[in-house]
C-alpha cells in the first residue's frame, strides 16, 4: 500500500489528515465564537452535539484522523532520525528562510496534544462523555452547559496560561503544517509558495484568535 | 588588499566507516584573504606531511565550483557560509581573525564516511540508475529542432538540471532525506516533452529506490533549497510529489 | 624511421569516406556481442557515452572512474558550448564549413579525414543529446538557440546557461545509468588504472587500483578504451581539475603506444592570474566574455610600473593611454581571435613590462564601454554569474563604477591571464580510434586526432561526443568481428601476474624512498619548469635546459619524496605520487616533441619560428606530419620519433590570417 510504504504515502496520509484537522479546528473556533454572543446559544449548539448517533460517528471520525496523524508524526520521525544517522553534527546553523516551526512540528504537535488532554478533562469529559455514561450532572453542571464550563474554566488563571501556551503551539504548528500539507499533496510551485504561506499565517492567525479571544473574554468577564 | 588571517580550525578524524571519529584542533597562522578554503585545508595537509603526519582527506575536484565533489558542513552549514556556492568557492576572507571553524563530513545515514571528510554518495548513482534517463538508444533520433520545446520549459528544466548532485541536501536536511536530489532530476525530464512518456513511471521508480537506499522523508523544512549551491527550489519537489501522486491514483 | 605509419584512412572523396568506411566495415552479430568484453576507462563526454552505446548494443563492459560518480569527470566544468553544423540560423553554416573552421583553426596539423567526420557526426550529436533531455538554451518559438564563438563567422553553438559541459555530461551519464540498471555495463568509481596488460600483442585488460581500499585488482577484457583526459596537470597550475592526470596515458605509452603531437598544449587566455604560491588551480572565465569585454595594457610604461606598484588602479587611465592590442594588431577579428593568438599577444605585452598586476603577468578585460552602450542590466544579464564568482575570488567587482574622467566612466576592469587549458596532443590512433596496440582504443582529449595544434572552443564536447557515441561503437566492431571466438580471459595468466607485480613494485619503491617532500611540493617544482620553458614561448636553449631540468626533477622525486601513511588502505598522497611519476614522464615527452618541432604552429611557438610582426611561422616543407614518439623501454632513455606524415586532399594548407 504506497500510504505506508513510500515516504510520499505517509506524508500524503499526514496532509490529508492535517487539513482534516485544520477543518475541523475551523468549526470549533467558529462554535466558540458563539458563546461570545449568546450563551443561551452556545448551549443550544452543545445540545446539539451531545451524545446523539450523529455527533458520536464525527467523534469517533474525528478521533481517527488525530489518531493516524500522531502515530504517523511518530512514525516519520523515527524514520528521519533512522536516516540522520548515527552522528550528530556539533554545529548546527539554522539557515535564513527556514522557520524555525518547520523543524519543530513533533514537539509543538506533543505540546498540542498535551493541551489537547488538559482540554478533555475540562470540557469534553463533563459534557459528551457524560452524556454518554448517562450521568449529565458528573461534572458539577449539567452536560449541555457548555457555556458554564467555560466561564467555569476561565476563572482559573493557570488554566487560562496553559490554554494560551496550548494556543500558541497550534499557531505554530498550523502556519508551517498548512503550506506544507499543499507542498506534499503537488499543489505548490515558485509563485504559490508565497501564496500558501500567506493564506497559512492569515488562516492559522484567524483560527487561534478566534479560540483565544474566547479565553480572554471569559477571563477577562470573571475577573469582573 | 586582503589581511592575513588566523583562526582555530576543528577538523572531523574518522579511519573508517566503522571506526569511531574525533575532532583534530589546529591554529592556522597568517592565512592570507585570497586563499580558498580548500587551498587553505592544502596548506594545512603541506604542514601535516611536513610533520610526518597524515593529511586530512576530503573530497574536492574542479575547484571550480561544477563537479559536485566538494562536501565540507563548515560551522553548522553544507559548503560553508555563502549562499549559492560551493565549499570550493568559498574564500577565507569571509572569516575574522580569531574565528573557530569547525569542519565536519556530510552526516546522514545515506552517505557513510569513507575516511576524514570524504563520504560515500553512491547511493545517488544507485537512483539515477532506477529511473534517472530517458529511454533511446544511440543512433539517430529525429532532428533537434522537430520538437518545440517553449522557451519558459526549457528555462525551467534547465534550472532544475543544474543540480550538481553533491549532497548539501541530505546534509542540510535533518531527515536526512534525498529529495532536492530526485525531485530536481524527475523535474528536468518530466517537464520536457522528451520525458513525458516515462514520467509517472520514472517518479516511481526513482523515488522508491531513495526510501529503498534508506533516506528520510521529507517533511518541508527548506533546508534544502536554501544550502544548495545551485540554489535548485522545492518546487520540484511539488512537481515530484503531484507526478508520484498521480501515478499513484492511476495504478 | 622505417616504420610505415597507416591510419587506415578510407578510399574516396573526402565526404564520402565514413559512409564508405560504415558501409564496409566488419560488425558483430547480436548473440556474440554478448560474448565479448570491453572495458572503458573514463567516464567524461567520450567514456560515458562509449560505454553507454556498447552496453546498448550488447556488449559486456566495465567502465571505471576515478572519482565517487561518473558524473564528475572534468567534461563537467565547460562553460561555452558544443559545435554543430545544422545551419538552423541560416548563415551558411555547413559539414564543410565546420571541417574547414576546424582545420584551419588547427593550424593544419590535424588529420583531414578525422576532421570531416566530426564534423559530420556533429549535427547527430545535437540530437542524440536534445532526444536526452539536454536542456539547450531556446528562443521563444521554441526552436534551439545558438551563439557564435572565437574563430568562426557563424553561429553554430549549442549552449544550457553557462553550463553546457555539465548539462552534456549528465546526459551521457544518464545514459550510462540506464545501462548500469539494465546490468549491460559494470561500473567500478574510485578505481585508477595502473597498467594495461597486453596478451600476445593485444590489450587484454587492466591493473586498476581500488583507491578506497588501496588493493591492486585485475580485469580482463576483450579490448581496452581509454578516455583519460588530457594531460595539462603537468604543468601543475591548470585549469584542469585537481586529480585529471595522464596515468592511464603514459602506463599504455610505456607499453608501446606511441605518443601523437605531446607539444601542442592550448592556452586559454581568459583565466584569472595566479596571486600568490599557495594556489592549487587556475580558475577560466568563459571565453564569451570576449564578446562584450575589450582586452587592453597600459600605453606607457610608467602607468604599467604604478599599476605593478599599486599605486594606480585599472580605471585611472583614461581611454587615450589605454592600448587595446588585439584591436590594433588584428582589425577583422579583434578581441575574438582565437586562443592561441590571443594567449600569445598577452605574454608579448607583459614580456615588455606592461602586465598590470603585482606579479607584471596579467592584462585587463575591461567592460566600461559595452556596460555604457548596452546598460549594466543587459551585461549583467549575460555575465552576471561570472562577474559574482570573479568578485567572490579575487574581491573586485567588474560591474561596479570606479572613476570618471573627463565625463568618461570607467568601470572596474578584471584581471585576466593565460593558463594551460586543454591538450591537442595525446595517444596516437587511427582512423578507428585504435592505437599502435591492437585492441587499444583512445577516445576523447586522450587522444591526438582533430584538433590539430590548436582546438577551437566547442569542439572539445563535439570531440568527446562524436568518438564515443557515433565514431568508436562502430569502428571498434571491425576489430572485434575477429575475436569472436576468443574465450573470455582468466585474470590469472602470467601476464597479469607480471603486470601487477610491476604495479606492486612501483608502490613500494614509492612507499620507501622515505624523503622529506611532499607530492605537492616536487609537482610545483615541475610546473615552473614546465611552465617557464615549454610553455607559451619556447627555445631551442629553453627547451635542453628544461630536459636537464626534469632530469633533477626525477632525480629529487626518486631520492626525496616523502609519503605518509602505509600503502593498505586510502592513501590519497600515494595515488598523487604514482601520478606526479608519470607527469614527469610527460613533461619530458612535450619537451622532446617542442624540441623537434623547428616551427611555430597553434599551441606550440617556437620564438625563433616567428614572422616580424610576431606571428606564429609554420614549415609546412619540413614539420607537414604528426609527431608519434615511441618509448624506449626506460624514462632515461630518450623516447623515438615517427612520423605520420599528413595528406590533404581537400583542403589548402595556408597562412592562418585573422588579421583582415
Amino acid at each position: 500500500m504506497w500510504l505506508s510504504n513510500s515516504s510520499i504515502g505517509r506524508k500524503v496520509v499526514m496532509s490529508v489528515t492535517g487539513i482534516a484537522l485544520v477543518l475541523f479546528l475551523t468549526f470549533h473556533m467558529a462554535m466558540n465564537c458563539v458563546a461570545l454572543f449568546s450563551g443561551e446559544a452556545y448551549n443550544m449548539v452543545c445540545e446539539f452535539l451531545g451524545a446523539n448517533w450523529y455527533a458520536l460517528v464525527a467523534t469517533l471520525a474525528l478521533a481517527a484522523l488525530f489518531v493516524i496523524h500522531i502515530i504517523y508524526a511518530f512514525w516519520l520521525t523515527m524514520q528521519n532520525r533512522a536516516a540522520r544517522g548515527s552522528e550528530r553534527y556539533a554545529v548546527n546553523a539554522r539557515p535564513k528562510n527556514v522557520e524555525w516551526a518547520s523543524q519543530n512540528m513533533l514537539v509543538l504537535g506533543i505540546i498540542v496534544i498535551l493541551g489537547l488532554a488538559l482540554h478533555f478533562a475540562n470540557f469534553w469529559y463533563k459534557m459528551q462523555f457524560a452524556e454518554i455514561i448517562g450521568n449529565p450532572m458528573m461534572g458539577g453542571l449539567h452536560a449541555a452547559d457548555g457555556y458554564g464550563y467555560i466561564m467555569q474554566t476561565f476563572s482559573n488563571p493557570v488554566l487560562f496560561v496553559l490554554y494560551i501556551v496550548w494556543l500558541a503551539a497550534l499557531w505554530f504548528h498550523l502556519t508551517h503544517g498548512f503550506w506544507s500539507a499543499m507542498q506534499t499533496l503537488g499543489w505548490n510551485n515558485t509563485i504559490w509558495i508565497n501564496r500558501w504561506k500567506c493564506v497559512s499565517n492569515v488562516y492559522s492567525t484567524i483560527i487561534v484568535l478566534g479560540f483565544a479571544l474566547v479565553a480572554v473574554v471569559f477571563f477577562v468577564k470573571n475577573l469582573c | 588588499m586582503d589581511k592575513n588571517i588566523s583562526f582555530t580550525l576543528k577538523v572531523w578524524r574518522q579511519n573508517g566507516p566503522k571506526e569511531k571519529g574525533h575532532f583534530d584542533t589546529f591554529q592556522m597562522k597568517d592565512i592570507p584573504g585570497d586563499t580558498s578554503f580548500l587551498e587553505m585545508l592544502d596548506i594545512l595537509n603541506e604542514q601535516l606531511i611536513e610533520e610526518g603526519k597524515e593529511p586530512i582527506v576530503f573530497d574536492h575536484d574542479c575547484r571550480e565550483g561544477i563537479c559536485g565533489m566538494c562536501s565540507l558542513y563548515i560551522n553548522g552549514h553544507p559548503h560553508g557560509p555563502a549562499t549559492g556556492a560551493t565549499t570550493c568557492q568559498i574564500y577565507m576572507r569571509r572569516f575574522k581573525d580569531g574565528d573557530v571553524i569547525t569542519v565536519e563530513p556530510w552526516r546522514s545515514a545515506g552517505f557513510p564516511v569513507i575516511k576524514d571528510l570524504m563520504v560515500d554518495r553512491s547511493a545517488y548513482d544507485k537512483i539515477m540508475q532506477a529511473g534517472g534517463f530517458i529511454s533511446i538508444r544511440t543512433g539517430a533520433p529525429q532532428d533537434a529542432n522537430a520538437i518545440l520545446i517553449p522557451k519558459p520549459v526549457a528555462d525551467e528544466a534547465m534550472d532544475a538540471a543544474s543540480c550538481i548532485g553533491c549532497g548539501a541536501c541530505v546534509a542540510a536536511c535533518k531527515n536526512g532525506s534525498a529529495m532536492l536530489f530526485v525531485s530536481a532530476k524527475v523535474s528536468q525530464l518530466n517537464l520536457l516533452p522528451q520525458g513525458k512518456p516515462e514520467a509517472l513511471r520514472r517518479a516511481k521508480a526513482m523515488l522508491s529506490k531513495m526510501d529503498e537506499l534508506g533516506f528520510g522523508n521529507c517533511t518541508n523544512t527548506r533546508a534544502c533549497e536554501a544550502e544548495c549551491p545551485k540554489c535548485v527550489s522545492i518546487s520540484n519537489i511539488a512537481r515530484l510529489n503531484r507526478d508520484f501522486i498521480k501515478a499513484k491514483l492511476k495504478d | 624511421m622505417t616504420k610505415i605509419i597507416d591510419s587506415k584512412i578510407p578510399e574516396g572523396p573526402i565526404a564520402e569516406k565514413w559512409t564508405n568506411y560504415k558501409a564496409h566495415q566488419k560488425l558483430v552479430n547480436p548473440a556474440n556481442k554478448r560474448r565479448l568484453d570491453i572495458i572503458v576507462v573514463g567516464t567524461g563526454l567520450a567514456g560515458a557515452s562509449a560505454a553507454a552505446s556498447l552496453g546498448e548494443m550488447g556488449f559486456r563492459v566495465f567502465n571505471f572512474c576515478i572519482q565517487d560518480s561518473p558524473r564528475r569527470a572534468h567534461s563537467i566544468a565547460a562553460q561555452g558550448g558544443i559545435n554543430a553544423a545544422k545551419n538552423y540560423q541560416n548563415d551558411g553554416d555547413s559539414v564543410y564549413r565546420l571541417f574547414y573552421d576546424t582545420v584551419k583553426g588547427g593550424d593544419y596539423r590535424a588529420r583531414e579525414a578525422n576532421v570531416y567526420r566530426l564534423a559530420e557526426v556533429s549535427n547527430n550529436i545535437i540530437d542524440q543529446c536534445v532526444a536526452q533531455g539536454v536542456p539547450f538554451a531556446r528562443e521563444y518559438g521554441g526552436l534551439l538557440a545558438n551563439r557564435s564563438f572565437g574563430g568562426a563567422q557563424v553561429s553554430r553553438t549549442f549552449y544550457a546557461k553557462g553550463q553546457t559541459g555539465q548539462q552534456l555530461l549528465l546526459g551521457a551519464y544518464s545514459a550510462l545509468s540506464r545501462q548500469v540498471g539494465e546490468g549491460t555495463v559494470k561500473l567500478y568509481t574510485r578505481y585508477e588504472m595502473e597498467e594495461l596488460v597486453i596478451v600476445d600483442g593485444r590489450a587484454r585488460g587492466i591493473i586498476a587500483k581500488n583507491l578506497v581500499t588501496g588493493k591492486l585488482e585485475r580485469f580482463a577484457a576483450h579490448a581496452v578504451v581509454i578516455a583519460t583526459g588530457g594531460y595539462g596537470n603537468t604543468y601543475f597550475l591548470s585549469t584542469n581539475a585537481m586529480a585529471c592526470n595522464c596515468t592511464a596515458a603514459m602506463s599504455c605509452y610505456r607499453k608501446g603506444a606511441w605518443f601523437a603531437n605531446p607539444a601542442y598544449v592550448q592556452i586559454h587566455p581568459t583565466c584569472i592570474p595566479v596571486h600568490g604560491d599557495k594556489q592549487s588551480k587556475l580558475t577560466l572565465m568563459s571565453e564569451s566574455l570576449r564578446n562584450d569585454g575589450r582586452i587592453w595594457v597600459p600605453k606607457k610604461l610608467e602607468d604599467a610600473k604604478a599599476l605593478q606598484a599599486g599605486t594606480k588602479k585599472g580605471s585611472d587611465i583614461p581611454e587615450e593611454d589605454r592600448d587595446y592590442y588585439l584591436e590594433r594588431r588584428y582589425p577583422a577579428f579583434g578581441n575574438l581571435v582565437p586562443r592561441d593568438v590571443a594567449s600569445r599577444a598577452a605574454k608579448e605585452r607583459c614580456d615588455h613590462g606592461f602586465g598590470v598586476n603585482n606579479t607584471g603577468l596579467a592584462v585587463f578585460l575591461d567592460f566600461s564601454e559595452s556596460i555604457e552602450r548596452l546598460g549594466i542590466d543587459v551585461v549583467r544579464q549575460r555575465y552576471g554569474n561570472l562577474f559574482d564568482m570573479y568578485e567572490e575570488i579575487t574581491d573586485v567587482n567588474p560591474g561596479k563604477l570606479a572613476n570618471e574622467i573627463n565625463g568618461v566612466k570607467y568601470y572596474n576592469p578584471m584581471m585576466i591571464y593565460p593558463a594551460i587549458h586543454y591538450t591537442m596532443g595525446g595517444i596516437w590512433v587511427d582512423y578507428e580510434l585504435q592505437t599502435s596496440i591492437k585492441g587499444l582504443f583512445a577516445i576523447g582529449e586522450c587522444n591526438f586526432s582533430d584538433h590539430g595544434a590548436n582546438r577551437l572552443g566547442a569542439s572539445a564536447l563535439m570531440q568527446g561526443l562524436a568518438d564515443g557515441y557515433f565514431v568508436l561503437p562502430y569502428t571498434i566492431q571491425n576489430y572485434l568481428a575477429d575475436q569472436i571466438t576468443v574465450p573470455r580471459f582468466s585474470t590469472d595468466l602470467p601476464e597479469f601476474d607480471e603486470a601487477e607485480k610491476a604495479v606492486q613494485a612501483k608502490i613500494d619503491h614509492l612507499m620507501g624512498i622515505k624523503g622529506k617532500r611532499s607530492v605537492d611540493s616536487i609537482h610545483k617544482e615541475l610546473g615552473h619548469i614546465m611552465w617557464e620553458y615549454v610553455g607559451m614561448g619556447r627555445t631551442e636553449a629553453g627547451l635542453k635546459t628544461a630536459l636537464a631540468k626534469l632530469k633533477e626533477i626525477r632525480k629529487t622525486f626518486e631520492t626525496e619524496l616523502f609519503i605518509p601513511g602505509s600503502k593498505e588502505g586510502m592513501n590519497v598522497e600515494l595515488d598523487k605520487a604514482i601520478r606526479l611519476n608519470d607527469f614527469i614522464t610527460m613533461g619530458e615527452l612535450i619537451a622532446y616533441d617542442a624540441l623537434n618541432r623547428n616551427e611555430s604552429c597553434g599551441g606550440h611557438f617556437r620564438e625563433e619560428y616567428q614572422t616580424e610582426e610576431g606571428e606564429a611561422k609554420r614549415d609546412d616543407a619540413n614539420y607537414f606530419y604528426v609527431s608519434c614518439w615511441e618509448y624506449q623501454g626506460s624514462d632515461d632513455k630518450a623516447p623515438v620519433l615517427y612520423k605520420e606524415p599528413l595528406v590533404y586532399e581537400a583542403i589548402k594548407v595556408q597562412t592562418r590570417n585573422y588579421k583582415s
